[in-house]
């Protein structure tokens, strides 16, 4: 599994890190994260690639989540 | 479209419409909002500069901060954090002010200046857009001012709403420390620095504002970031709702009137408007957020935005001392010369904070 640390990056930085591996080709890929707005846009980037989003941890200042498709 | 992308063109509507009502009750024509130009008063209104046209206390942007904070805290959104390239980020702060006083306006004054008719804001606008395009020209290629951290302290985050409270507290009370030469607060007595609605309206407009675009993460930049980036319209459509309201609001109290000449507090050197607004378009990409959002980011306790919007204050005071600020009648050399160094400092900071 691919692992993408977006934690504490500002706007748009966590998108494009996490586009990155999607564009690769990656069928499995675990993002970890802080911020909420990070959480909401990675989640709708994934969701219109197609994938399914698992969240495993999702606290206000932590969050990690599993990207499956 | 789902409720979110409604919820995003309702706020839009609701910030235009509340815009345009500002302007109705006395604030400047096309300036219901407008973050640079209001943050330009405040440093009038601290002495910071001797602009003396342009000098107010404007409660929206106390508003604007204490709302996010507020809405934050609620939320449990609120938490201390920086150490992005702090210095970095104020110094291109600095730069953001100037860019938008060479424009005279911000991405969302741009905005309200279109709905009321303003060409120039148009011309404007196309700078913009080229200068997020140049900004994410930057991002692919691995742009990153580095993480922040979260602080193990959440002190630091309510600095600076600290601060604008207090400010706010001298505007309410009307305090004089130097009954000779005035002080804290300098407030114009002509100009568009003596036009402003009553002060408790303009304090509960920030606050709502405050609070829609903390939820919406509404961003002008952001909107025509993630358009280029992703294809993605979500902050775009806060941007159209912005212009719709405050447009059928305008129409309505007479305020649209079409053309490039004579519009108010707006220049037509098209070249500048384009550049000034490129400057800022290009700034506010590499920052993250345009400085409506790093208001609002501030508020949220990020202190790294509360160092840009620092920034843009001091860089008001530079631009008014230092003769870059546009007037109706044009942008001088200085200005001139200052947004284009503005410009090529932004070229090397997003060469030089590529990561690979």
């Amino acid at each position: 599994m691919e692992k993408v640390d977006v934690r504490g990056l500002s706007c748009p930085m966590p998108v494009l890190k996490t586009k990155k591996v999607i564009d690769s080709g990656a069928k499995e890929i675990l993002v970890v994260g802080t911020s909420q707005v990070s959480k909401e846009n990675v989640t709708k980037l994934a969701r219109s690639h197609g994938y399914e989003v698992i969240m495993k941890v999702d606290q206000k200042d932590s969050w990690e989540m599993e990207l499956r498709k | 479209m789902d409720r979110s992308k409604w919820f995003i063109l309702a706020t839009g509507l609701i910030i235009g419409a509340i815009a345009a009502v500002l302007v109705k009750l006395g604030n400047p024509p096309n300036m219901g909002f407008c973050i640079a130009c209001f943050e330009r008063d405040i440093a009038g209104a601290l002495g910071l500069h001797r602009a003396a046209l342009v000098q107010y206390m404007r409660p929206e942007i106390i508003g604007i901060v204490l709302g996010a904070m507020l809405t934050s805290l609620f939320a449990g959104e609120f938490k201390a954090r920086g150490g992005s390239a702090t210095f970095v980020r104020f110094v291109m702060g600095i730069f953001m002010m100037i860019g938008a006083l060479v424009f005279l306006g911000c991405p969302l004054r741009d905005v309200l200046r279109m709905a009321g008719g303003d060409y120039n804001a148009v011309v404007g606008f196309i700078g913009f857009v080229c200068g997020v395009a140049t900004g994410v020209f930057f991002l692919k290629r691995g742009f990153n001012l580095g993480r922040s951290e979260y602080s193990h302290s959440n002190a630091g985050g309510f600095i600076l709403p600290v601060i604008f409270l207090i400010f706010l507290f001298f505007l309410v009370k009307g305090v004089v420390f130097n009954p000779d030469a005035g002080g804290p607060l300098f407030f114009s007595a002509e100009g568009p620095g003596s036009k402003f609605a009553p002060l408790g309206i303009s304090l509960v407009a920030g606050l709502v504002v405050g609070f829609l675009a903390q939820r919406t993460r509404l961003c002008l930049s952001g909107g025509i970031r993630d358009f280029i980036l992703i294809r993605d319209n979500y902050l775009l459509l806060g941007f159209l709702g912005i212009f719709i309201g405050a447009l059928i609001l305008n129409i309505a109290f007479g305020f649209f009137k079409p053309g490039f000449a004579d519009q108010p507090i707006a220049h037509t050197m098209s070249v500048w408007n384009f550049l000034g607004l490129y400057l800022v378009g290009l700034t506010a990409t590499l920052l993250g957020g345009c400085p409506l959002r790093q208001l609002i980011l501030s508020g949220e306790g990020d202190m790294d935005a509360a160092a840009v919007v620092f920034g843009m204050i001091v860089g008001a005071a530079f631009a008014h001392n230092f003769m870059f600020a546009a007037s109706p009648q044009g942008v001088g050399i200085y200005g001139q010369i200052a947004c284009i160094v503005g410009i090529l400092v932004m070229f090397w900071l997003g060469f030089s904070f590529r990561e690979e």
